[in-house]
Formats: structure tokens, sequence, C-alpha cells
């Protein structure tokens, strides 16, 4: 548990990673030797980086003294074993409905799964940065609600369900659609409405679906009982599969969402209810929609909890929890993942009219999740900024040639424009904008 | 009588009676086939899916109602509103998002002019929003409900249609909902997809009690609005979201009304007959032809067309053409292609004429 720090690994290990110049680990080794920066290596409660010296201009540091603490030269080459393989984290209580106790307050984070977090979180932030410059291009048209801000709920809540697990949510879809296994390319091809598109180009940006993922769906709350009725699927082919049904503090309003508690909770459904508690139901805060923010507890009957959903660990470990409680049988449960978004409640929104760039900017340096994950690795020494930095230049082009699929994909054929309306088999005539028009659907392409 | 729809006849013959529309299929054919209106831009191939497939014709500057100012129909709408709000003491108005202006701005400023307390937002709740206005209504205010696009109107389905249609006919007029008026966003906007862009008139349309009504332009978006909250029954405004900016007119700024339950003659001809509303323009005589944008199955067009025949059979020269949207979920990347626009209903008139 004790950090194993040697000196020398720490030296390395910078929060901000801006070592610009280096591009192999060699020049970043000759490059920090300028500088010696020793931790004094207490793990679970440092959260803020080292101090870095004074002057981090590195042509001035090059005549100046090495920082007096002990020994000042890199002298041992970065091995990836001596990275900490895994660190147990200290992460916020939640909050108990209906419940005696409720997720741990710890959680074990292996350096793999801290790898692998923060590049499923960095390729979607990325994935939906590039979505803002294609839309503000007018290359992808229509709405585009985006998701950056609340990667921790998509990555901790899939870390915690299986594959085999269902899993449906609203309009902000972009980051569970690659979570439950699309590629950046498809999602981004669809958005842009080509026959690469994970929908084949005909659902956009609010309707995109995957095998155990059913979307994706435009009108709030609508997803609920739909989840719900997975979850009766589910239970009544006795398969131990659960259902997530997401949903935000807006829809939270909705009656049918009620409807769906009731049935879930007599029948005792599988069913996970999340809250993405974002604070701003398009752009009415919570205080003025709701009579009682308290999401978790409006189940009422239902157990609830509410988790700190910009820490993709207290995510993790809160929806183990209540996947656990589903699988042995004891009915619904909800949960309240208090998030974030960045931008604005879609693209039509610059997201300022209702909220203060300054409140943005805070949990943008305060609790900006992958910032988090990140520091809590490098001053763990799980991992070293330039894997961080290599990552990011991975994911940068992957995206940048999910972006040039998008673009130079051509558009679906204009057969499709009647195809699946039902189910046909011989193929049905749909009737035209004109008598004389006759047009085909096909229900199965 | 069920959905009084608006008529916007281009081309009526002048013996086009207000409420039906049999008469116009009395001209003779001979004048030269009307110019189409609105007239053809022709447009930017690029850019082909960022223009409207139209382009508005704004009407003649009216003098009968006192001073115009130019305006909008977002504009026209919130002069609608003001008027009222000024007008009646009772009047509140309420929808998601209506006390900074709306989404589409058509409530700017009311709230600061006319308080909290008679302009406010509600929660994220169609139903309960309906619900909540019938029993203003019933109790004796006038409420001005607004849903934030005709697509989510559905979860107030059964409020409008059970509760708001029926209360003064099951109540043997001892209660009413009279007070009433739902406006929603409607139409196509180009990039709305399925559930941005649809036109729900005809699920409204069958249902008796209630009034359906959609302007064709601020001018006559203000008159009809201020009609449907002074009219004694539930109505629900359909307001076109595409001319929200692209319509701009001279509008009176006192209240005015224009009448409901009425067909309006555009333009005189003698060749065909267009009827639409919204946003399709029309044309007419001996030959009919509708259009609106939502699927052709069982939309409105059937039922005129139906009503058509059966009083004018005779009269007849072809069979009356319905130009539609296709019978499937309005599409995302399709839109172009959906659209009843201006080429199909020119293909329509000429396969008519020559029939």
């Amino acid at each position: 548990m004790r950090n194993m720090l040697s000196l020398i690994s720490s030296a390395l290990c910078r929060i901000t990673g801006r070592n610009a110049g280096a591009q192999t680990v060699s020049e970043l080794l000759i490059d920090l030797s300028e500088f010696v920066n020793v931790s004094s290596g207490e793990t679970q409660i440092q959260r803020l980086p080292p101090e870095p010296p004074p002057g981090s201009d590195r042509a001035a540091q090059l005549d100046s003294e090495p920082v007096d603490n002990t020994a000042a030269q890199v002298i041992v080459s970065q091995q990836f074993t001596e990275f900490t393989p895994e660190v147990t984290f200290t992460i916020k209580r939640c909050e108990l409905h209906g419940l005696e106790e409720g997720p741990p307050d710890t959680a074990v984070l292996t350096r793999d799964q801290g790898l692998s977090f923060y590049r499923t979180m960095q390729t979607v932030r990325r994935m939906e940065l590039k979505a803002d410059q294609l839309y503000k291009q007018k290359i992808i048209r229509g709405f585009c609600h985006l998701y950056d801000g609340q990667e921790a709920c998509a990555a901790g809540i899939e870390a915690a369900i299986e594959r085999t697990d269902h899993l449906i949510t609203a309009y902000r879809a972009h980051g569970f659609t690659f979570t439950r296994g699309v590629s950046a390319k498809e999602i981004l091809a669809e958005l842009t409405g080509r026959k690469g598109g994970v929908a084949k180009g005909k659902g956009g940006s609010m309707h995109m679906y995957a095998p155990h993922f059913y979307g994706g769906n435009g009108i709030v709350g609508a997803q609920v009982p739909l989840g719900a009725g997975v979850a009766l699927a589910c239970k009544y082919q006795g398969n131990n599969q659960i259902c997530v049904s997401l949903y935000g503090d807006g829809a939270a309003n909705q009656g049918q969402l009620f409807e769906a508690y009731n049935m879930a909770a007599l029948w005792k459904l599988p069913c996970i209810f999340i809250c993405e508690n974002n604070r701003y139901g398009m752009g009415t805060s919570v205080e003025r929609a709701a009579a009682s923010t308290d999401y978790y507890k409006r189940g009422d009957f239902i157990p609830g909890i509410r988790v700190d959903g910009m820490d993709v660990l207290c995510v993790r470990e809160a929806t183990k929890y209540a996947a656990d409680h589903c699988r042995s049988g004891k009915g619904p449960i909800l949960m309240e993942l208090q998030t974030y978004r960045y931008h604005g409640h879609s693209m039509s929104d610059p997201g300022v009219s209702y909220r203060t760039r300054e409140e943005i900017q805070e949990v943008r340096t305060k609790n900006d999740p992958i910032s988090m994950l990140k520091e809590r690795m490098l001053s763990n020494n799980m991992a070293s900024a330039e894997e961080f930095k290599e990552m990011d230049i991975e994911i940068r082009k992957e995206v940048e040639e999910a972006a040039q699929f998008a673009v130079s994909d051509p558009e679906p054929p204009l057969d499709d424009l009647c195809n699946c309306v039902y189910h046909n088999s011989p193929p049905v005539e749909v009737r035209g904008t004109h008598p004389w028009a006759k047009l085909v659907s096909v229900g199965n392409s | 009588m069920a959905a009084a729809t608006r008529f916007f006849v281009r081309g009526a013959s002048p013996r086009l009676s207000l409420s039906s529309v049999c008469a116009g299929t009395q001209g003779s054919v001979g004048a030269n086939l009307l110019k189409l209106s609105p007239s053809c831009v022709s447009r930017i191939k690029t850019h082909r899916r960022h223009a409207a497939h139209f382009t508005y014709q704004p009407d003649p500057v009216p003098t009968q109602y006192g001073p115009t100012q130019k305006m909008n129909l977002f504009q026209s709408v919130t002069s609608a509103l003001d008027n009222t709000l000024a007008s009646d003491p009772t009047a509140v108005i309420f929808g998601e998002d209506v006390a900074f202006g709306g989404v589409f701005r058509c409530t700017v400023g009311l709230r600061d002019k006319y308080g909290k307390d008679r302009v406010f937002n509600t929660p994220l709740c169609e139903q309960g929003i309906v619900g909540f206005g019938i029993g203003v209504a019933v109790a004796g205010a006038t409420a001005i409900a607004e849903i934030q696009f005709a697509d989510y109107i559905f979860p107030a389905f059964d409020q409008i249609v059970n509760e708001a249609a029926k209360y003064r006919y099951r109540s043997g007029n001892l209660f009413d909902c009279g007070n009433l008026t739902i406006r929603a966003p409607w139409g196509c906007v180009g990039h709305g997809s399925l559930y941005h862009s649809q036109s729900p008139e005809a699920f409204f349309a069958h249902c008796p009690g209630l009034k359906v009504v959609i302007p064709r332009g601020p001018v006559q978006a203000k008159g009809l609005l201020l009609s449907c909250i002074s009219d004694k029954n539930p109505c629900i405004f359909f307001e076109p979201k595409i001319l929200y900016r692209a319509a701009v007119e001279q509008v009176p700024v006192d209240a005015y009304t224009i009448p409901l339950s009425q067909a309006e003659v555009l333009q005189e001809g003698s060749d065909v007959t267009l009827l639409a509303w919204g946003t399709q323009s029309v044309v007419k005589t001996g030959r009919l032809l509708i259009s609106h944008e939502a699927p052709v199955t069982g939309g409105f067009a059937a039922e005129i067309s139906s009503t058509v025949q059966e009083e004018c059979f005779l009269n007849l020269e072809a069979p009356i053409s319905r130009v539609c949207g296709y019978d499937t979920p309005f599409p995302h990347i399709f839109e172009p292609f959906y659209i009843p626009d201006k080429w199909k209903c020119l293909e329509a008139i000429k396969k008519m004429i020559n029939y």
C-alpha cells in the first residue's frame, strides 16, 4: 500500500507532464535531470503534485542549482515494472436511502484498469470535442448533445457491469455508445449521417444502438419504462442479467418514471435506475425544476444511493454494489450520479446564459474526471506522464481518423428512406408524397 | 364539428364558399396556370440543406388594424401574448423555459413586464403541463400552455383528447375548458430529424371538441392566436418553426382577430386549386391538390379529399392529388427527399392538368 518511491522515479512524475520537447524516454530523462523533484511520498491523501521547482523554463534551469533535497541526478532508466501495480484509494462515502449499508468507501485501482479508464474517458472526451468542431463546421447538423465532463459515469458503469448486461439512456448517448463497444469511427459517421454509421446514418446523434445497448432516445423520460421492461425480460429468462436505465435530472420529473419505479419494485425487477444529475435540465437548474433535489430518494420505496459522478472509482464501486443488489433478487435500486457537463445542453445552447463561466471553469480545474484519475495515478507512481502523453497522441490520431472517415464516407442510398419502417416479407409498398410514386420498404437490410 | 382547420386557398374561384371547398372546383380550364408561389429561387447547390425549401412571400401591409411594425413570426406571437396579458388579468402563460423567453424566443420580455406569477416555467412534464392547464382553464383563468415541440405533445395526448376536448360535452355545458390554448412549434425545419419535425395535426383533427390552427405567416399568426385565446373552445395552435425567423411582415401592433374556421382565398385563378396550411403553398380549380408535410396515410388531406369528392364529384376533372410526406418517420439525412416541396407540387399539377 505504501508507495515504494525510488527517488528517481518520483522525479520523473510531473503532474503537468509538460515536457514538450521530449520525444523519447531518454530525452525525457535528460530534460528532467535538470531538476529533481522529490516527493515525500504520501499516497492516498496526496491529491496535488509536488510543486515544480521555481522557474519552469528549462533553459533557465540549465544554470540553476539543483534542488537541495537529496540525490540530484537521474540515474536509472524507467522500467515499467517499477510502477505500482495497484493502489487502494479512499473514495467519497455515498449517501443512502432505504439502505443500512452502502458501497465501500475504498476502491482498488490496478494499473491496467487505470490506464483503461484513462483511455476510455480520454477517447470520449476527444470524440465529443471533435463532434463540437464538426458541428461548428456544419458537417454535423441537427441536434447534438455532448457528454464531455460526464465521462466518469459511462466509464465507471461499464466497468461494473458485464458486457451481457443491458443499458439504455437518453439522448446524451455518445459516451455510452462508445463504452458499450461501438468505435469512435462509427459514432462520428452516424453523427454526420453516413452509411458507415452505427445506425446506417438514419438515426443521427440521438439514436445510436449496439448489442445490449438500447440507445439513444430523444423523448425525455421515455427510455425508463423501456429499461424496466428489459429488466423484466432478463428476470423472465433467468439469465442473471440486469438492465441499467439512465435518465437526467430533467427527466426525473416525468410521470412515466414513477410508473416504472412502481412496476419495478412490485415485480422486483433487476433494474438499476440511474439519474445523471448534471445540475441543469437544459437551461433550468435543478432547484427551479424540482420540489426535491434528492433524486436518489425519489424512488421512495426503492433504495437509493447518491454517488460522486466525477470520480470513476466511486461510480464503479456504487454500480458494482447496485448490480449485486439486483442480481441477488432484491429488486430495483436507484443511483444518483452527481456530475457536470461542460458544454451547453446541445450545440445550439452556448451554455452560459444560465450558469457562469466561473462555475464551469471551477469544475474543470477542481473536479475534472480525467485529470483526477491522471493525478491519482501519477502521484502514486502507477504510470508515467510520458505514457499518458503517448496515449493522448494515439487517441488524438484515432479520433482524427474517425473524423476523416465520417466526412468522407458516402451517405446512405435513397432506397433506405423507406426501409425498416415495418418488418416486411415480402417488401411492402410505401405510399409516397404523390400517388404515382411507388417506393418499397424492406424490413431487414 | 371536428377540428376547424384554416384553409389557405390560392387561386380559388370567387364562388368558393367560406366553409367548404366544393365551389372551388367549378372553375373552367382556360387561363394560364398560375405561377407557383413561393417564387422559384435557384438554390446554391452546395448549401442545399441549409436553405429552406421555399422563400417566404410576405403579405401586403394590413391597414385596417391600426399602426404596424415589422415583425417575424416569433415576434408576432410575442405581440399577441403581450396584448393578451395586458387586456386579460386572468391570463397566464406557462411551459418549459418560457420564463427567459422560450427556446424560440416567443415569450421574450413577458415575465419582466407582467410578473413571475403570470409567466412561469414548469418542470419537464408535458402531461402535467396540459393537465394543469385544463384545471386552470376550467376554473376560469385563461391558460396558455406551451409545449416545447409538437413532437413532445404525445404524453399530453390523453389529457387533450380525453379531458380537454370532452369536458363541455360530458358535463352538459356545466364546465368547459374553452380558456385553454396550447401552443407548440410545428413542422420540419431542415435538420430536425425524427423528434423535432413532426406535424401531428391529423391526430387532433380526428378528435371532436378541439380546434387545430396553423398560421402561414406573422400577420395571420397574431390574429389567429388572439382568436384562439378568445375562442370558447380548447384550441391547439401550431407554429411552423421554420417560419419563426424566415417570415417577416408588417404586423399590427394592437390586438386584432382573424376568424377561425374560415378558408382564405389568397389568389384568384381558374385552373387548379391548391390547398394547404402552414408552410405549403396552395393553388386551385376543377382540380384539387392538397399538400402537407405529415405522412400521407391518415393525414388531414385525406379528410379534405374525401369531403370534396363527396360534395363535388361531378365537378372534378382529375383525381384529387395529395402531395404529402412519406409514410415513414421523419428522416434525419433524407429530409430533402421527404418534404413535399414545390417541385413535387409542380409535378403533381402537371399530371393533373394533363389527366
